[in-house]
């Protein structure tokens, strides 16, 4: 039962997702024509509100579910792998017209053909772990 | 209410309420990522006798496999309860793009002549559907998140390596957009 939670707020997360039309592949090829401001007004309004929120956790040291201070882990420092993979995910996203999260948001939506996109995306999760040692990092 | 949520939202209250999921999350004490799920679900299917990226314990990202078994509730929901009978807002300027490549703006989620089995199942849909996704797979580990970990997350907490990966995830759309799609189309 103690998965209950993530199960409603993963719940929540499909259908903000759905409502937004973050997982509309129109608004995405809209996005990447920068003719709308539609996709960059919810980006942008979560960033600045998660940096003022996360700020607010940090200074007044709240505390989790579990009691224990929150702690956001930091990136590694490096810029290769965040720059050359950043670059394949955006051509795979504008492909798709979909991320990870809105790739199962459809089809819960009922687009079955994106059960052909999660495949493809756990085989590529399996090269990148085949191949990870050869690329640079 | 219902009829409310039924509409479609404006940004600032979408962007706020992704903002809400995560903040949900840290106060569970986890953090909002949603593409570690795929390298979980590999080594829940065995991947990690032969390769060590896999080999780790992958029980604790259970909450993670339910929240995304939660997303396509949160899907299979609004589509057929939290739908308004209305097209798609999109822009103008961007219907005419699309239909210069004769993709015919049908006022839905995804275009229907896109996304189906007889389109998937050409040498064009498997590149767009297989490849594209392939390319999501392989890249959100490479860059160690995607939209969720790197856009939301990582700026959140003003990680310069996500900056780097958001401006990576940009170039890569454009070129897509502008110079692989004419070529598709």
């Amino acid at each position: 039962m103690k998965f209950i939670k993530y199960i409603i707020t993963g719940i929540l997360f499909g259908i903000v997702m759905s409502k937004s039309e973050a997982v509309s592949w129109y608004r995405i090829q809209e996005m990447f024509r920068f003719q709308s401001f539609h996709m960059f007004g919810i980006i942008g309004t979560a960033v600045l509100s998660g940096v003022l929120f996360t700020w607010l956790i940090k200074v007044f040291k709240v505390k989790d579910l579990q009691a224990e201070h929150i702690k956001f882990p930091e990136k590694d420092r490096s810029w290769k792998r965040y720059l050359y993979g950043g670059i394949i995910f955006g051509l795979g996203w504008a492909l798709t017209g979909a991320c990870p999260g809105p790739i199962f948001v459809l089809l819960g939506q009922g687009y079955a053909i994106m059960g052909v996109v999660i495949f493809g995306s756990l085989l590529g999760t399996y090269t990148y772990g085949a191949i990870k040692s050869k690329l640079p990092h | 209410m219902v009829e409310i949520i039924r509409q479609p939202w404006p940004w600032y209250i979408s962007g706020l309420a992704i903002t809400a999921i995560m903040l949900i999350l840290v106060y569970f004490g986890k953090s909002f990522g949603f593409s570690s799920n795929l390298r979980t679900i590999c080594a829940m299917a065995g991947a990690g006798k032969h390769i060590t990226f896999f080999n780790y314990d992958w029980k604790s990202q259970r909450w993670n496999l339910m929240f995304l078994f939660g997303a396509i509730i949160g899907g299979f929901i609004s589509s057929h309860w939290l739908q308004a009978d209305i097209p798609l807002a999109l822009s103008k300027a961007t219907i005419l793009d699309l239909q210069k490549m004769d993709i015919h703006f049908d006022g839905r989620t995804a275009p229907g002549q896109l996304f189906n089995w007889h389109f998937l199942l050409s040498p064009k849909g498997l590149f767009i559907f297989l490849g594209g996704g392939f390319l999501v797979g392989f890249s959100t580990r490479y860059a160690g998140g995607c939209t969720s970990g790197h856009a939301i997350s990582g700026l959140s907490n003003l990680q310069v390596p996500s900056l780097i990966a958001v401006a990576g995830f940009f170039v890569g759309g454009l070129v897509t957009t502008h110079l692989i799609f004419p070529l598709l189309f």
